[in-house]
């Protein structure tokens, strides 16, 4: 399969239809790249027509300012829209509701609007279109799994059926988590957390999560965001219910199931 | 004798309401110590949210046995407060049941219902006091409610108690005095509550009912003016606040954070110094401070929200990090703010203007370790059933430790040199930002 860049594009002088924002957990973490691998074979046996920036995408600068440093916010903002506007960007696909979260509220007072739309959402479109067909008995039909809701995508920007939808499309049995949609617990992340270490307390916040997932009895926890599966990995193995229970992304669940 | 309680009653009416007026006033000034903010946004769809969140009380339902507990105290205090128009003109005009006359037979009905009310008050406050002090709910007795706070809730609870029953016991001494047909005791009709109650008074005569009668309206009448001017000094003041404070609510979403223009055209102008403007000849305002170090440099927005909030703690029992044990509590950080606040109005009461005290809302009030802990869940803003934002405060602060104090744990220095240098939070060669691409078949 080859993905091709913005400067490919540019260079054939046609538009891909969507850019697909990785991310920089999508691109370097080892775990999260299994989403973007996941998400980018989706999208090439769709039928989409999509580019990636390659080396030419920047962190957003999301941890930067929501840790307080709104001048190395600024600075990735400013040079991220340059490239952006520079390729006359107009509908952006990511998997991280960070960076969706970001794109979507923040860059526009800056200078860098687009339609930004999250991975989940672009995923039940495509399904609802018709574009996007998922077998018959897939993999997860019928199985117990319970579904994290992610802050940014959630709370944040007020994304909580699109996700299930796609569940529900996949046949399997949701079972919600007492807290879940606007009630969600954090995985403990945001904010810039995953960047740090807990400060003390009694235990850690991915922990207090994944416990509650565990408690549901559901075969997969299913995500949202990169930083999320991490972190409730982090939590499952420290039950040392690895082997049992899996995290997996939702883009990683509709892969395994494409007719 | 009438005209002298007459006078009296317009005195003591006086006296509240201008206490109660400068009071508020003070508030107000405190409030706009803070930042301008702007706001955007449809005028319906904030009068939609004064309707929903305020009257309506929509978050409170998220909670049920609290959310109906709170809803009888609320119905109860707004319609019973239309009695109080009849009390206060009787006062002034030195009448006995001056409706009675006009309403007639409706009379006896509005006023069983208000009683109903009352007593359903009566109750509700009863059983917030036992979830307070005998069940000790969690989010009701944490550590930031030691002291103050806690004496607080309980005076407010004890003073509707006691206002309610002194209302039910004017009104029963009322109902013997018209049955022994005493003299300026008009005719109404028994009510329903008092009604119940009024056997209580039996065998005592005219004189002596009349002295519990007239010394339960005068307590009354006097706690409520009381209870009144202690509103502002109190958590209670959300009932007031809890109004406007919905119809600024913010009506983005809640994952956006409030741009700041400053550093955005530093940057600008840093990128493209073609756009800066020549500098101003003597350039007198020094620049603003970044983020918030105290109080005077959040938005008023965020002071309103502190003198919002009733400690009701539903921000603290969904915070991730308090949770999990660690210091940071979202009422916390409003009751900082609230504290500081009036520490520094008292400043200005003192010396005309603020006179710096060495002290401010970070480090004295509120520590790094708490800002540090909050993961931007916006738990508490969702859950904030009068519309506050801790997290408002929290980035702010945050923003003011990074930036003017270069505050920050050595793992952020790290995520913000790898952002710098290679465009990415962890040390990864950006060259090999899509190297996952080779790795596909």
């Amino acid at each position: 399969m080859h993905i091709k860049s913005m400067a490919e594009y540019m260079a054939e002088g046609t538009q891909p239809e969507v850019l697909f924002w990785v991310g920089c957990a999508g691109s370097f973490d080892q775990r999260a790249q299994k989403i973007t691998k996941a998400f980018a074979t989706i999208l090439d046996k769709v039928g989409v027509s999509f580019a990636i920036l390659g080396k030419e995408e920047m962190c957003t600068g999301d941890p930067a300012r929501r840790s307080g440093n709104e001048f190395l916010f600024q600075m990735m903002a400013y040079n991220n829209i340059q490239v952006l506007n520079g390729y006359g960007i107009k509908k952006i696909v990511t998997a991280c509701p960070h960076c969706f979260n970001i794109f979507k509220n923040e860059y526009p007072a800056l200078g860098g609007t687009y339609e930004v739309i999250h991975h989940t959402t672009f995923l039940q479109s495509l399904i609802n279109d018709g574009r996007l067909v998922l077998k018959e008995g897939g993999t997860f039909k019928g199985r117990k799994i319970t579904y994290h809701d992610s802050c940014y995508l959630g709370r944040g920007n007020g994304v909580y059926e699109a996700p299930r939808a796609v569940l529900e499309a996949l046949d399997v049995e949701l079972i919600e988590m007492k807290r879940c949609k606007t009630n969600g617990l954090c995985c403990g992340a945001g904010g810039a957390q995953m960047f740090k270490e807990d400060e003390p307390g009694k235990t850690r916040i991915n922990f207090e999560r994944s416990d509650e997932a565990l408690e549901t009895g559901a075969s997969v926890i299913a995500a949202n965001c990169p930083f999320c599966t991490t972190m409730l990995i982090d939590g499952v193995k420290n039950k040392e219910q690895e082997d049992k229970v899996q995290v997996l992304d939702i883009a990683e669940m509709v892969v395994q199931s494409l007719a | 004798m009438h005209i002298l309680q007459q006078i009296f009653f317009l005195l003591i009416l006086g006296a509240a309401s201008f206490l109660f007026y400068k009071k508020i006033r003070a508030i107000r000034r405190n409030i706009f110590l803070g930042r301008p903010k702007t706001f955007e946004g449809d005028p319906a769809e904030r009068w939609r949210n004064v309707v929903l969140l305020a009257l309506g009380q929509k978050k409170m339902f998220k909670r049920i046995t609290p959310a109906v507990l709170h809803f009888f105290v609320y119905a109860g205090f707004v319609i019973i407060n239309i009695e109080m128009l009849e009390i206060i003109l009787d006062g002034i005009l030195g009448t006995h049941r001056l409706f009675a006359p006009f309403l007639g037979a409706l009379y006896p009905v509005l006023i069983s219902c208000f009683e109903i009310l009352a007593a359903t008050v009566l109750i509700a406050c009863a059983i917030f006091l036992v979830r307070r002090n005998v069940l000790k709910l969690k989010r009701l007795v944490q550590g930031e409610l030691n002291g103050w706070p806690k004496t607080d809730a309980n005076l407010i609870l004890a003073t509707e108690i006691i206002l309610m029953s002194l209302l039910l016991i004017l009104n029963a001494t009322d109902l013997q005095l018209q049955n022994l047909g005493a003299e300026h005791y008009t005719q109404t009709g028994s009510y329903l509550v008092s009604g119940l109650i009024a056997p209580l008074f039996k065998g005592m005569s005219v004189g002596s009912l009349i002295a519990v009668e007239r010394v339960a309206w005068w307590l009354h009448i006097i706690g409520v003016l009381a209870f009144l001017n202690y509103l502002p000094y109190s958590k209670h003041l959300h009932i007031v606040l809890a109004f406007p404070n919905a119809y600024y609510a913010p009506l983005k979403p809640q994952g956006e954070m409030q741009n700041m223009p400053a550093v955005q055209n530093e940057v600008l102008y840093m990128m493209q110094p073609e756009l800066a403007p020549p500098p101003a000849e003597g350039d007198p305002t020094a620049p603003q401070r970044f983020g918030a170090k105290d109080v005077m440099d959040l938005s008023w927005k965020s002071l309103m929200d502190a003198y919002s909030c009733t400690e009701c703690g539903r921000c603290t029992a969904v915070c991730p990090a308090n949770i999990t044990g660690k210091k940071l509590s979202p009422r916390k950080i409003m009751m900082d703010t609230r504290d500081r606040l009036e520490e520094v109005g008292k400043n200005i009461d003192l010396n005309g203007s603020f006179t710096d005290d060495g002290k401010s809302l970070v480090h004295d009030y509120i520590t790094s370790e708490e800002l540090r802990a909050c993961t931007t869940c916006n738990a508490c803003v969702e859950a904030c059933p009068v519309s506050i934002s801790p997290l408002d405060i929290i980035v702010e602060a945050r923003r003011y430790l990074v930036m003017e104090e270069s505050n920050s744990p050595q793992e952020w220095n790290m995520m913000f040199g790898n952002i710098e240098n290679n465009m990415a939070p962890w040390k990864f060669s950006p060259d090999e930002r899509d190297k996952w691409v080779e790795e596909l078949v």
